[in-house]
């Protein structure tokens, strides 16, 4: 027992104190941070087991936007005859189509997040605000590879980008902040309450409807322009416009300011409500 | 700077009891109930009974010391796990540990089966806390600790359970912790892969680090360990020397009635499907006794209770002395032939039956454990105490002579005299 001490002397240990919480709760952002390479691993995980499970993974993440496109353009384009804010339908729709898919795919994820790993979160301790934020980051990927066909379509209706193209990570980590402040909500939800898990596709559905992704900003009547923003989803798939195409009809700089704080402010309100019910995560799963 | 490793000031942890039943609710019949019931619904808004797991639990643990926890299936030696390895909160009182805290009990986690074995170490590793240049550091004697240097390239998903196991626990074994926590680990695979458990148990303790052990396994209890605390219904009834604290356990808290029935309380949720009933000893004339005659056949009947199907179930009893030394294990489904025609468990109510023959046991106690679990896919239950018996040994072989037999058993044997010449 004498390796006791030589062992106390190498490394103080770490004082963990274990007490009950109530209410509301701190973020503990240094813990996340302390465990910033467990995002790394798990985001890789997800990334791999997903590509790795399906040889369709590819192509799935090309196919999905693209055949939706394919489909707006026809009814509502061609159809319903839908303004395009002066650029071509098809390519119109895909700018739309693709931040929007990225968004709906990882509050997907993110959502059901906690459930899936129910069986880490029962099992050990980690900052539990790693699972949703590691599920957003891995849905980067398909984006990613639906923008190669994103950049066929701009070859093939010879436009050109602008330096407003600049803007497009910003616009990207926007639309992440909002997938992961409503996962944060929605996951935390699912654990204490699992048709959730029901109602999530349903109102990502019709997030979509109130979102420009098949029309434009500019069909609603100017005066409540700035109202419509609070859906921080028209500010990402606008700027998207705006950064790509260089439509200027529908964004405004007050609609994107509106959409990004709408945005943060829903982060850290899930943020702190996915703390709070935190410590019922590992009673419950 | 003092020595204190771990200290446990009046902890208590409450659950509600439907959490135990049904951990979750759904959102739908939240907003219905409180619909008609507003009033009460605001007023607890659990709408549940609660009860607590753990209560008034004080104990504090030097570094170096290996500290055995004892008690029944639901007298909370698990939730004080999940407590100090900071998995649950608790609902009263402080914990203050000093130093990382590392479990046996989480072999395997986040293993996934579509990686590669070098891929999952990386990924166990970063889960149980360890930096990627830590992982990096230790790879190698991972790999060479695990024994699986060829497959290292190779999905998990092709292993065998036993490489998936050597490999689960290489990481978990290299993690070194200040303090380790072992739950029960040895009950999971086989004989090897428990010997090299036991093994690593032992260095640690020999390393002067600290070792929380909870077991059913008594011989193990008694060699790893130097102090117990006993647990009974969430509360510690007592702290001792190992010796006396197993001697207490053993000697305290076995039902005498032939058969031993589980409170709702006692079939915890983490068992689901699976919800023990009962389990019986019964006499030949079909009375539920627990002082047999050894030279009377036996039976022995788990009741049970399946909430969903299970494939590949099996129910066994391990057959043990009353100082905890095993004497044999069987399973409902060890016949090949039964095996196959029950792959699938359906739902509903079962009572499995064993008889055991006459002439089997010798003069004593004997402890029966029961476990319910599919092979290499989950044990759902397990009570290596659940109940025990008394053997008489009125007419058995050798009565004749006044004097004790050594060993639990006493077969009537064949035997032949020859005389050759």
């Amino acid at each position: 027992m004498t390796t006791v001490n030589t062992l106390e002397q190498k490394r103080k240990p770490p004082v963990v104190v274990i007490q009950p919480s109530r209410g509301w709760v701190g973020l503990k952002l240094k813990d996340l941070w302390l465990y910033r390479e467990l995002v790394y691993f798990l985001t890789w995980r997800d990334i791999k087991v997903r590509y790795k499970q399906s040889v369709l993974g590819i192509l799935w993440a090309i196919l999905k936007p693209f055949m939706a496109m394919v489909v707006f353009t026809i009814f509502f384009g061609n159809f319903a005859k839908i303004p395009s804010d002066g650029v071509p339908y098809p390519i119109f729709s895909y700018t739309a189509t693709l931040p929007w898919e990225l968004f709906a795919a990882a509050l997907g994820v993110a959502s059901r997040s906690m459930v899936s790993n129910s069986n880490m979160v029962s099992k050990i301790y980690f900052p539990r605000m790693i699972i949703p934020l590691a599920s957003v980051m891995s849905s980067v990927v398909d984006f990613f590879i639906g923008f190669t066909i994103l950049i066929g379509m701009m070859i093939f209706y010879k436009v050109t980008p602008t330096i407003a193209t600049l803007w497009l990570p910003l616009l990207i980590l926007l639309a992440l902040i909002t997938a992961l402040g409503v996962g944060f909500w929605s996951s935390a939800l699912m654990v204490r309450y699992r048709d959730v898990g029901y109602i999530m596709p349903f109102i990502a559905n019709l997030w979509m409807y109130l979102t420009p992704v098949v029309y434009p900003s500019s069909m609603i009547p100017e005066k409540w322009r700035l109202l419509y923003a609070l859906n921080p989803m028209t500010g990402v798939v606008e700027g998207f416009r705006y950064a790509l195409l260089g439509t200027t009809q529908s964004v405004s700089g007050g609609m994107i300011l509106v959409s990004s704080l709408i945005a943060i402010a829903v982060l850290i309100s899930g943020m702190f409500y996915f703390r709070r019910m935190e410590k019922q995560f590992a009673d419950m799963i | 700077m003092s020595n204190l490793a771990v200290r446990v000031e009046d902890i208590g942890k409450q659950y509600n009891i439907f959490q135990e039943t049904a951990r979750y609710i759904t959102l739908r019949e939240k907003i219905v109930e409180t619909l008609k019931t507003p009033v009460k619904t605001l007023l607890n808004p659990t709408g549940s009974e609660k009860f607590w797991a753990l209560r008034h639990v004080d104990f504090t643990l030097d570094h170096g010391q290996v500290l055995g926890v004892i008690g029944k299936n639901g007298a909370g030696k698990s939730t004080l796990l999940k407590i100090l390895s900071r998995v649950v909160e608790p609902t009263e009182g402080l914990a203050e540990i000093h130093g990382r805290v590392g479990s046996l009990l989480e072999v395997g986690t986040g293993f996934h089966p579509e990686l590669t074995g070098r891929e999952n170490i990386f990924l166990n590793g970063a889960i149980l806390g360890m930096k990627k240049s830590e992982i990096e550091r230790k790879f190698d004697e991972i790999v060479a600790f695990s024994e699986i240097e060829k497959f290292i390239d190779t999905p998990v998903k092709r292993y065998s359970s036993g490489m998936y196991m050597r490999l689960a626990f290489a990481v978990s074994a290299h993690l070194e912790p200040e303090i380790l926590v072992v739950d029960e680990v040895l009950a999971v695979g086989d004989a090897e892969f428990q010997r090299k458990c036991l093994g690593k148990m032992s260095d640690v303790a020999s390393e002067g680090r600290t070792v929380i052990f909870v077991s059913h396994n008594m011989s193990a209890i008694q060699r790893l360990t130097q102090e117990c605390i006993i647990l009974d219904k969430g509360a510690m009834v007592l702290r001792a020397r190992t010796p006396e604290a197993v001697d207490y356990y053993l000697t305290n808290d076995f039902s005498a009635s032939g058969e031993r029935r589980y409170t709702e309380e006692e079939s915890s949720s983490a068992a689901y499907p699976f919800k023990p009933i009962a389990v019986r000893v019964k006499n030949p004339s079909g009375q539920v006794t627990d002082s047999l005659f050894s030279v009377d056949p036996l039976t022995i009947e788990v009741e049970y209770q399946l909430d969903a199907d299970i494939t590949g179930l099996r129910i066994g009893i391990y057959m043990m002395t009353s100082r905890g030394e095993f004497i044999f294990t069987s399973f409902d489904t060890d016949e090949p032939e039964k095996f196959q025609s029950m792959s699938m468990r359906k739902a509903g109510h079962y009572i499995s039956r064993c008889v055991i023959p006459a002439d089997t046991f010798n003069e004593g106690r004997f402890v029966i454990g029961i476990n319910a679990s599919s092979y290499m896919v989950k044990r759902y239950f397990s009570d290596e105490r659940a109940m025990n018996f008394s053997i008489n040994t009125t007419g058995a072989p050798g009565m004749h002579w006044v004097e004790i037999r050594h060993g639990p058993i006493r077969p009537r044997l064949d035997w032949r005299i020859e005389e050759i010449a």
